[in-house]
């Protein structure tokens, strides 16, 4: 029977079971001891685990992601937190131009095990600084992996898959789920797990048109297909999931099938993942089989606004991925 | 004295103190706002390090320019912000500082020489050595006064504001505000050699600690750095020893201090009730006029909110228009 589990919670608990079973894993960031993390994260590892293993850094972003890259080619496995994904802004150097590159620029001789989780999203009445979606920066760059979980277990799951990974890897989690709840199957050991990094799923199986999204996007994806239920209309959702390699192919048979498509995330339309999404369609056959042009509902193009009304039209809601998939299907 | 307090008739220690409780009191109405669930998002409170933002904007001339921080409402209020802009801006109106789009954390004024707030840690470092570069290049005359801080000095652009004004003999004067913590990171852990301000003479420049709770200190210490700056002789680092009564955020459980620290500075070291009884002792200012300076500041802020919550929402007609110039 799977219990009901806060989001964070399930992100601790895959931390837990990692710095149970692996003597290589420690945790660094800004405030994850003693205050448990800005977003209450990591909330009493200390007190279990000790200031050696949780380790409270300097606000010096640049050095904890450049750290955690020199700690993972000599052999631990760093999990660092940025407290926001925006300042990992900060820590570009090391995350872009060195961990992504040492394990071929060096022959394949490194391996770059390392994993940064970062909470992103807006939302919050944050701002413009403490609100963005930086994943398209990160998936452009080979040598990274993205991964967005939306769900309580792929909160733990996906965090154990990522350690895992001989890559480094960019875990962005949506501020606003932290305190969402679902069921939960806890891993009894890290190696219960073995979802691979890049596979999408089909969280919702209809015929009339395919949403596509990811983090906090496909949860507002999935009430909308909900909504939409109630209006006649069958939609399909697809969860990506992971945003580098994107699973092209789960979103092809689904085009295939409903004829439509409609990508979304909360991160501006321009240059975003969902424009990487589209061309995976268009690029194949499953172009044939579209009835119509792709549509792509995400965040304005402007920096996040503090106001609650200009926050909350800037974010993609349920509402608008409704109308969007009506119009959709009309055409 | 900030530009508000130069601006009022009143003796100077009447204008230093009732600028310091504008502070206050204006931090106490957010509060007060944010528990009626009337503001967006969370704020940093600077409550307690009121002589520090007082003195150091005190001791500039009228066309100097600050740069600010996420903790930087008492900031904006004595460098002569309108706290009724300020107020407008964390109610989400459109005649807010911001129209809406920054709230707490990015409050700026820059017609005013508020270059502006920063969610940014140690964001606002290298754009003050720029801003103080345009003074240079123009031979302006003016500085431009950086609040940073403890926390703020171990990030990478500390290192690389500092030494550019160095080299460049930038007129600028690094104002850090070290209240002991940066969120729950006590200042002694975080910083290797213990002080900010003896980092300075690894860049050859001078460094200064001062008691940040003491207006008149940081005044004359920021007034000493700032004409050194102003006639060409480069930056200093100025380091105020202050502390926040407040958690660091709305969210902060304060688990990393003990109540009897919070109590100990507030009970003890208040920079207000410090400065109020300076004056009482050396006659400047009498009870009556003390009592006359809070009812001021109290009356000011209340006015503030008042009109303040008349004013117009912020509105996303314009949204898609802001992004771009
Ligand atoms: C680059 C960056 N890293 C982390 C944060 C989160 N954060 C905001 S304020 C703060 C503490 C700052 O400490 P300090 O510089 O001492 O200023 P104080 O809050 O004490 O006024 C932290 C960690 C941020 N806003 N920006
Ligand atoms: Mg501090």
């Amino acid at each position: 029977m799977p219990e009901t589990l806060a989001y964070s919670a399930a992100v601790r608990s895959a931390l837990e079971l990692l710095l149970e079973h692996d003597d290589r894993v420690f945790l660094a960031g800004e405030d994850i001891g003693v205050y448990g993390g800005a977003f209450g994260v990591t909330d009493g590892l200390i007190d279990r685990y000790g200031p050696e293993r949780i380790r409270d850094t300097p606000i010096s972003e640049d050095a904890i992601a450049g750290m955690a890259v020199g700690a993972a080619i000599t052999g631990l496995r760093p999990i660092v937190e940025m407290q926001f994904s925006d300042f990992v802004v900060n820590a570009m150097d090391p995350i872009v131009n060195q961990a992504a590159k040492l394990h071929f620029m060096y022959g394949g001789k490194v391996e770059v095990p390392m994993v940064v989780r970062a909470p992103g999203g807006g939302g919050t009445g944050a701002a413009a600084q403490h609100s963005q979606s930086l994943e398209a920066w990160f998936a452009h760059v080979p040598g990274l992996k993205v991964v967005m979980p939306a769900t309580v277990q792929d909160a733990c799951d996906l965090l154990l898959s990522a350690v895992a990974d001989p890559n480094p890897v960019m875990l962005l989690e949506h501020k606003l789920l932290y305190k969402t709840e679902g069921p939960f199957v806890r891993p009894k050991a890290p190696t219960d797990v073995t979802e691979p990094l890049g596979s999408a799923r089909t969280t919702r199986a209809g015929t009339d048109a395919t949403i596509v999204g990811y983090s906090i996007m496909a949860v507002r994806a999935l009430e909308a297909a909900e909504q939409l239920a109630e209006r006649g209309i069958d939609a399909e959702v697809i969860d990506l999931r992971s945003v580098r390699p994107i699973d092209h192919n789960t979103v092809r048979a689904s085009v295939r099938k409903t004829g439509r498509l409609l990508v979304t995330h909360e991160a501006p339309t321009a240059g975003g993942v969902g424009a990487e999404v589209v061309t995976g369609v268009v690029e194949s056959d499953a172009l044939d089989y579209l009835l119509a042009p792709v549509q792509r509902v995400c965040g304005l193009e402007v920096p996040m606004p503090y106001a609650r009304d200009l926050e909350r039209a800037v974010i993609p809601q349920v509402e608008d991925v409704v109308d969007a998939v009506e119009q959709l299907v009309k055409a | 004295m900030g530009r508000n307090a130069r601006r009022d008739p009143r003796s100077l220690p009447a204008r230093v103190l009732t600028n310091m409780w504008r502070i206050r009191r204006f931090e106490e109405a957010l509060e007060e706002l944010f528990s009626r669930g009337m503001l967006h998002g969370t704020m940093h409170l600077s409550i307690g390090q009121e002589a520090t933002a007082e003195g150091a904007c005190g001791a500039l001339t009228d066309g100097d320019f600050i740069t600010s921080t996420h903790r930087g409402h008492g900031h904006a209020i004595a460098h002569g912000g309108d706290p009724m802009l300020m107020m407008a801006e964390l109610l989400m109106k459109d005649t807010g500082y911001c129209r809406g789009r920054g709230g707490s954390m990015h409050i700026a004024d820059v017609a005013a020489g508020n270059l502006g707030a920063n969610g940014i840690v140690a964001g606002s470092m290298t754009i003050a050595a720029g801003a103080a570069l345009t003074q240079s290049v123009t031979d302006s005359g003016r500085v431009v006064l950086c609040f940073f801080g403890d926390g703020a000095a171990n990030e990478g652009s500390f290192h690389e504001a500092v030494n550019l004004s160095a080299i460049w003999k930038l007129p600028v004067v690094w104002l850090c505000e070290n209240n002991l913590y940066g969120m729950s990171m006590a200042q002694e852990l975080s910083t290797a050699g213990g002080s900010v301000a003896n980092r300075a003479g690894g860049y050859g420049i001078e460094g200064l600690a001062v008691d940040g709770n003491d207006v008149v200190a940081v005044h004359d210490a920021v007034k000493g750095a700032a004409d050194k700056a102003r006639s060409g002789n480069g930056p200093t680092i100025v380091e105020c020893i202050t502390y926040r009564y407040r958690g660091h955020s709305k969210s902060d459980r304060n688990l990393y201090r003990t109540q009897d620290e919070i109590d100990r500075w507030r009970d003890q070291h208040d920079p207000l009730a410090r400065f109020e009884q300076r004056a009482l002792d050396s006659k400047l200012l009498t009870e009556g006029d003390i009592s006359a300076c809070r009812a001021q500041a109290a009356a000011d802020i209340t006015e503030a909110v008042r009109q303040a919550l008349l004013q117009p929402d912020a509105t996303a007609d314009d949204l898609l228009e802001s992004a771009y110039a």
